[in-house]
């Protein structure tokens, strides 16, 4: 069996989970809107951490579990990786009035 | 299906026979813990809390102190006063003691301070241990299990493999009667209409959303973001981006089943089925709301890899990540791999934690258990210190 090396929770999701660290340039194979795509690692993915199956305009929804988990604070690319630099949450923010 | 516990005077079944020191004060602190290292078989219960706090906080700390006391696992208790705190000490007694079990009381200032304090009290610890160790276990049905679940150090992996696991362990339960309880009110923001719709009647809906709201609300009180507090700092290292990323891993260790009532922290859990206990995430305060519901097990799920337990409910440890399990041996009792393709590892984890838990119940050691991982625990409380 070969070993997952990310995983879509969701078929909603627009961001995967990395099973493995993954490389910078590293070719990933993800089903997409029931298409298989190769998405291309734009940097290095930690183990446990995210990266981008679609383009996400700034001020989006990022979808995981098929869920939204905040907003994006930058355009995030295809293979971006996603985290605290370019995803913001939208609760529990006492700094928004 | 069965396991063998202690049966207690109210009806109550026990799965550890410890006699507790439980300090009512912070100033008692010390003195609680020199009598639980003298006498084998009695475990202190340590917090910060008991005086110059509002009477908002001094309720909370009575009731959770009470419903600590009452709690199946013990078998007696024994309370270590200062003797001048705000908290009304012969009230906890009279309390606990209407369970049925021996509760004694014993003042620092009374006595004559800490020396004769020690003394005395580890000689009417002595006492109770000895009556104590001639209570046997008996059988008893999986409906008289109540077990709570707790995710700590949270990682991706945590709401990948563990938490559902844990869930899976839950819904196993309640299919047996039995009883449920989870909680981490903070880590239900941006999953709470997930849990709202699980919600058995509108008034637990109702409530649910109002929990989230009143915890959300003390966190933006402050004027700031609260990530970093919410998700941590290891979450974050761990790979979680947001606070609603972390619910929506985090509700998944309360099972699919229905959801049958929602109780203020420190409450006590008295029915049968799956219920929240409103409490915030971090370990100290969250283990001994959850000890006071008067669970018997908790399982704990963690990412990065939790050291906790509770002095008198023992706390199965497990986790998704390879590498916590390979570098922490010495906390993780169970190690849960993530599936391969096609794989349903969850289903067959969820089997594997319920029997581990009756495993426990009928006197197998957890990690933190044996190494005493969980002297420092506190309450929870809402207002200032004054």
């Amino acid at each position: 069996m070969i070993k997952k090396r990310a995983i879509v929770i969701n078929s909603k999701d627009n961001v995967a989970t990395a099973l493995d660290d993954l490389k910078a340039g590293q070719v990933i194979q993800e089903e997409v809107d029931s298409l298989k795509k190769n998405i291309k690692l734009n940097q290095d993915i930690p183990f446990g951490h995210k990266f981008s199956l679609k383009e996400i305009p700034s001020a989006s929804p990022v979808i995981k579990y098929g869920e939204v988990i905040g907003t994006a604070s930058e355009l995030i690319k295809v293979g971006d990786y996603v985290h605290v630099h370019n995803l913001k949450s939208n609760r529990g923010r006492g700094d928004i009035k | 299906m069965s396991f063998l516990g202690f049966p207690r005077p109210d009806g109550q079944v026990g799965i550890r026979n410890h006699i507790a020191i439980i300090s009512t004060v912070i100033c008692a602190n010390d003195v609680t813990l020199k009598i639980a290292q003298q006498v084998e078989g009695a475990v202190a219960f340590l917090h910060d809390q008991g005086c110059c706090q509002t009477p908002i906080d001094l309720n909370q700390v009575t009731k959770t102190l009470v419903n600590l006391g009452k709690n199946p696992n013990l078998a007696g208790v024994l309370l270590v006063s200062l003797g001048c705190e705000s908290v009304l000490v012969e009230e906890i007694r009279e309390r606990i003691a209407a369970s049925g079990k021996p509760v004694k009381t014993l003042s620092i200032q009374q006595i004559g301070g800490m020396l004769p304090a020690v003394a005395e009290g580890s000689r009417i610890t002595q006492e109770m241990v000895i009556k104590a160790s001639t209570i046997r276990r008996e059988t008893f049905d999986d409906s008289h299990l109540i077990i709570g679940v707790k995710c700590g150090a949270s990682d991706t992996t945590s709401g990948l493999i563990s938490n559902p696991a844990a869930g899976a362990a839950f819904d196993l339960l309640y299919d047996h009667g039995g009883t449920c309880v989870f909680g981490e009110t903070t880590e239900f923001l941006g999953a709470e209409h997930i849990l709202m719709r699980r919600a058995a009647t509108p008034q637990v809906k109702k409530k649910i959303g109002e929990i989230v709201t009143r915890m959300e609300q003390r966190a933006k009180m402050m004027g700031v973001d609260m990530r970093g507090g919410q998700p941590t700092t290891g979450n974050i290292k761990g790979g979680l981006t947001t606070i609603e990323e972390k619910s929506l891993g985090a509700i998944v260790k309360g099972g699919t089943k229905s959801i049958q009532g929602v109780y203020e922290y420190g409450d006590k859990v008295t029915k049968k089925g799956l219920y929240i206990v409103d409490s915030p995430g971090r370990e100290p305060e969250f283990l001994t709301g959850i000890a006071a519901a008067g669970v018997q097990i908790i399982i704990f799920s963690t990412g990065i890899g939790a050291p906790q337990g509770f002095p008198f409910v023992p706390v199965l440890k497990i986790t998704g990540n390879p590498k916590t399990e390979k570098y922490l041996p010495d906390h993780i009792d169970k190690f849960i791999k993530l599936p391969e393709e096609g794989e349903n590892t969850i289903a067959q984890a969820g089997e594997e934690i319920y029997q581990e838990i009756k495993a426990i119940a009928s006197g197998k050691k957890t990690k933190a258990e044996v190494l005493g991982y969980g002297q420092f625990s506190n309450i929870f409380t809402v207002g200032p210190v004054i």
